[in-house]
């Protein structure tokens, strides 16, 4: 793997997470989180999604006329999209349940049409592929962060099962949050990992 | 009553921002003064009031089960069709726009045609395919293309409050102090977590 491709693949895991840095793909970043299996799953859809998405468009990327390139895009990515939500709902249709409109909003992800636009438009496919995964991990890092604390400090469990829920804390005063299972504490954990992620590099923050 | 329930419950409850966290993305990148912001509101709001309802006509005219073939159902189409039409009518504002108001359209800029990728379009149209078929006790139940149309209004007017609002804070906030890692996006998001805790005081309003 040469030194081009492996940053294409490493990068969005940290310096330029598409999340925290980009600050592209929030919406279903922070309403899918309450619980950690559908961000598992979520995080999984996004990656198989912009990697094959990338993929096809790289492959397609010198027919394509310019003028209707956003069309062609979000015809690709929707279609990957449905099949994507097909099988779910085949194959984990409680999960599917939970995720409700968020897996149709893949389409209008900004880090599908982000990534499509800026790299599989001017890369061979193989370099799209690694830049798709990676970045797709990326996306999946960040749910995966806000969804343990979410759901350990919300239900007191990990994808289901029991971590915080014993008599012994209830009794020293324990209690779970829950506020951290409303929309508002999404925010503010992004939030705090992304202060985290600028105080450690200080070349991303801003003025 | 229903209507205006309706019409109060999308602007408050269910706010698109604060609620669901539909688009996120353009919400954080415009929002950074106020003329800009409102500008960017009524462009979405006016665009989903155009497309909902057509897709409404979409979803229980040709697409709901048994309704362009005896006993078959083509829902599963309706992430590709409802981008389609999206996309299209966007195009078609814009051309608008720029032929009956220059001004708006240098103003707005490259924004107007990203509104075809903004989630809250998208979400707009997947919840009313959900809302379709519930009770039509329910307050939430969307019953004829004149309720689709009250929802779409309700869902941009509050986007539209929102972002009006982040930009207001954000214009005063350039004086305050912040510490340097949080600066620029990472205070941001907290202020939309706080903004999104008084927004949750509206839940359970009914009139």
């Amino acid at each position: 793997m040469s030194k081009k491709n492996k940053e294409a693949f490493l990068n969005p895991l940290g310096i330029n997470n598409p999340v925290t840095v980009q600050v592209l793909g929030i919406c279903s970043a922070l309403a899918v989180t309450a619980k950690l299996e559908p961000a598992l799953v979520m995080g999984l859809s996004v990656t198989i999604i912009t990697a094959f998405a990338n993929v096809v468009i790289s492959l397609l990327r010198k027919t394509i006329p310019n003028r209707i390139r956003i069309i062609v895009q979000l015809v690709v990515v929707a279609s990957l999209v449905t099949i994507v939500s097909q099988v779910l709902k085949a194959f984990a249709y409680d999960v599917s349940v939970q995720l409700s409109v968020y897996v149709g909003l893949i389409i209008t992800n900004c880090i599908l049409m982000g990534r499509l636009e800026a790299f599989a438009m001017q890369n061979a496919p193989w370099p799209s592929l690694l830049d798709g995964i990676g970045n797709g991990l990326g996306y999946a890092k960040i749910l995966v962060i806000v969804a343990f604390f979410r759901e350990l400090f919300g239900s007191g469990t990990l994808l289901g099962y029991n971590i915080l829920n014993y008599d012994c804390l209830k009794e020293a005063g324990y209690v779970n949050n829950g506020l951290m299972l409303m929309p508002p504490m999404a925010l503010i954990i992004v939030a705090c990992i992304i202060w985290w992620q600028r105080a450690h590099n200080k070349d991303l923050q801003e003025k | 009553m229903d209507t205006l329930n309706l019409l109060v419950r999308s602007i408050f409850v269910d706010n698109m921002i604060f609620a669901f966290f539909l688009g996120m993305c353009s919400y954080i990148a415009v929002s950074k003064d106020v003329k800009t912001a409102l500008g960017l509101g009524l462009a979405v709001t006016f665009v989903l009031v155009v497309t909902l309802p057509v897709n409404y006509l979409l979803q229980t005219k040709v697409l709901g089960a048994d309704c362009l073939v005896e006993g078959v159902d083509l829902s599963f189409l309706s992430f590709i069709l409802f981008i389609a039409v999206i996309a299209g009518i966007v195009q078609l504002v814009e051309m608008i726009v720029e032929k009956f108001a220059p001004a708006l359209y240098s103003s707005l800029g490259i924004f107007l045609p990203l509104i075809a990728v903004n989630c809250a379009i998208m979400g707009g149209s997947l919840f009313m395919q959900q809302r379709i078929g519930l009770d039509t006790s329910d307050v939430k139940c969307i019953e004829d293309v004149f309720d689709a149309l009250v929802y779409a209004f309700g869902s941009g007017i509050g986007w539209l409050v929102a972002i009006v609002a982040l930009a207001a804070v954000r214009e005063k906030m350039q004086y305050s102090n912040v510490p340097p890692a949080l600066r620029g996006i990472g205070i941001t998001f907290i202020v939309v977590g706080l903004m999104a805790m008084s927004f949750m005081c509206f839940s359970g309003l009914k009139l």
